[in-house]
């Protein structure tokens, strides 16, 4: 019965979903591509949380596995090669060079891992901009042009589409929510905690670093797999080390470490910035940047709640506590 | 032979560049243990605030103008956004995170996302022949000042009281502190010093490229980050080989191999060192 209990928000929630479309006010195409949008940026989010919130490890490289679902399934569709093969293949790529990269990253901790990183998502970033041999399309990027299923293809059938996000982000929670339940995921935890006192305790801190990297690199990949059915195409933009840093900013704005808070940040990130850059000509001066907004936004809410949207502290204390550490 | 040295030439310039950018990100790191991803921000800054300033002046003074528009945003920086969050090391990597994209983006709202024409002094163009080779003055600009500040640098940390305290601190911040010496003063100073080399490096870069956009600083501040780790954190003379071995690795894969290829080389010098040596080639 307790059990039942637990899993009646997340089935409850599920159902919402699943029933959006039906609803009126939701089921234009335009509005479903930008929900499906939200939902695979909620699941990509929450996939990144696994290594920030839950084992304390701040990568700035995210973008490079996201970019090699995407890329690998265009790629290898433009081959004539069919979805679903396509699809498995790119998820097993972004989870070999997941764990071959981090291998070598994972040598270094805190900030230098950061940059080491940062470093080799730059030179997926270089390959894509670069169009070895003619296959990722350089700046132009590529269109996924034969190959979708029916179901997938036409104005019409953006419902799918939506699903097919909703599947995701469904698989990423589910996932998060078995490894941190699991022993494994306490590890993970202590690892964030204290790394060193893992290691007393005669744990290999390393291996379940790597395990978590590895998994959220392939969870990022099969991300990329939807995304490049939605969009229909990749583009330049997924390989930069800015969507890492995006995603770095929905999950520090929803509240890192927490069951929902990293994908509600997610989507409600990819919404404002989809919503802001729609109006931004209205708007005067910098306001008219969304990543401006956006920004600052961000920094304010570092300072003013640490947690996120799901830990928003009281108000009144926050003022006083920013001037006690600044005097 | 007049290939090699262009290319070599061309290659210590870049090192230059890069050493600029990294010296101050490896101080401020190795003292206070801050990734500052706004550093290419403050690159950005003097970039602009020498272009802007070189239409009512001489380009000399601009540059002089822009190095302290960038030490004055960094010192702003540091105190007001990096100092409440004192040894909260990831948060204060967030807030720095949030600077680059909102100052990028206002840095784009002010002057536009497209690169603008950078003002090109006399004394840095034309070309000098060496060993045959004719190669544009304005890499043995970048390189001469990149020699200035490094010198500069290395005779602060030895020769003065706060370069002490610096090297003291990057060494063992606690001790420094438990002998009462305020250790904050000396990140002011750090920031303040990186803010001002980025900057110059910004200018730099403008004569460089002949152009200066918003994206500049942080397309450098990538290689910068790279360098730094290879050089070892908190190590000025590790930078500046790192810089070295960086910028010209890059600049001769790049001309034999196909371009991007000296880019990922660099990369996979980082994974070596990496796997070798993991704190960097000075530790």
């Amino acid at each position: 019965m307790k059990r039942f209990m637990k899993l009646l928000l997340p089935l409850g929630l599920m159902a919402v979903f699943v029933s959006l479309p039906f609803g009126s006010a939701f089921n234009s195409p335009g509005t479903l591509n930008l929900l499906a949008l939200c939902l695979v940026f909620a699941g990509l989010a929450a996939g990144y949380d696994l290594l920030f919130g839950r084992t304390g490890l701040l990568s700035f490289g995210h973008a490079l596995y996201f970019a090699l679902g995407v890329y690998v399934t265009a790629i290898l569709m433009r081959q004539g090669i069919p979805l679903a093969l396509a699809a498995v293949i790119a998820v097993l790529c972004g989870v070999v060079v997941a764990a071959a990269l981090g291998a070598i990253a994972l040598r270094v901790d805190g900030i230098a891992f950061s940059m080491v990183t940062l470093a080799f998502a730059q030179v997926g970033a270089i390959l894509v901009a670069r169009d070895p041999g003619g296959l990722t399309g350089g700046e132009e990027g590529l269109a996924l042009s034969k190959g979708v299923p029916d179901f997938l293809t036409g104005v019409a059938n953006t419902v799918n589409l939506y699903w097919l996000a909703l599947a995701y982000v469904v698989i990423v929670l589910a996932v998060l929510a078995r490894v941190v339940s699991s022993p494994a995921g306490r590890v993970l935890a202590g690892v964030r905690d204290d790394a060193r006192r893992v290691g007393v305790l005669g744990l290999n801190p390393y291996s379940f670093k790597l395990t978590a990297f590895t998994l959220s690199g392939g969870l990022a990949a099969m991300g990329g797999v939807v995304y490049v059915l939605i969009v229909g195409g990749a583009s330049t933009h997924v390989a930069s080390s800015e969507l890492t840093l995006m995603l770095l900013v929905m999950v520090v704005l929803g509240g890192p470490g927490t069951k929902y808070g990293p994908a509600i940040g997610g989507a409600l990130f990819t919404f404002l910035d989809y919503q802001l850059t729609g109006v931004a000509d209205s708007l005067p001066g910098p306001l008219s940047q969304p990543l401006f907004i956006l920004g600052t936004v961000f920094i304010l809410a570092v300072y003013f709640f640490p947690g996120g949207l799901a830990h928003v502290t009281a108000l009144k204390n926050v003022l006083p506590r920013y001037f006690r550490r600044v005097s | 032979m007049s290939t090699i040295v262009l290319l070599a030439v061309t290659g210590l310039g870049l090192a230059a560049l890069y050493f600029l950018v990294a010296s101050g990100l490896s101080l401020v790191f190795g003292l206070a243990d801050v990734l500052n991803f706004a550093h290419g921000l403050f690159l950005s800054l003097g970039a602009y605030a020498t272009w802007v300033a070189a239409e009512h002046m001489s380009i000399e003074a601009a540059i002089a103008v822009g190095v302290a528009v960038g030490a004055g945003a960094a010192v702003l920086v540091e105190l007001i956004m990096i100092r409440p969050l004192y040894t909260r090391t990831i948060e204060q990597v967030l807030v720095t995170v949030g600077l680059s994209m909102a100052g990028v983006a206002l840095l784009q709202a002010v002057f536009g996302a497209d690169p603008k024409p950078f003002p090109r002094p006399q004394w840095a163009s034309g070309v000098l022949e060496v060993f045959g080779a004719r190669i544009p003055v304005d890499r043995f600009v970048l390189i001469g000042a990149a020699l200035l500040v490094f010198g500069a640098l290395m005779a602060f940390l030895k020769w003065t009281r706060y370069g002490l305290i610096v090297r003291a601190g990057v060494e063992n911040r606690e001790m420094v502190t438990a002998l009462g010496i305020d250790v904050r003063k000396a990140f002011t100073l750090v920031f303040a010093i990186g803010g001002a080399a980025a900057a110059l490096a910004g200018a730099l870069a403008g004569i460089y490229f002949t152009t200066v956009s918003p994206a500049t600083g942080g397309s450098l501040l990538i290689f910068a980050f790279i360098v730094v780790v290879i050089g070892g954190m908190g190590s000025v003379p590790g930078s500046a080989f790192a810089a070295i071995a960086v910028g010209l690795l890059q600049q001769f894969v790049n001309y034999y191999g196909t371009s991007g290829a000296g880019d990922i080389c660099v990369v996979a010098l980082l994974a070596i060192v990496l796997l070798v040596r993991p704190k960097g080639l000075a530790r």
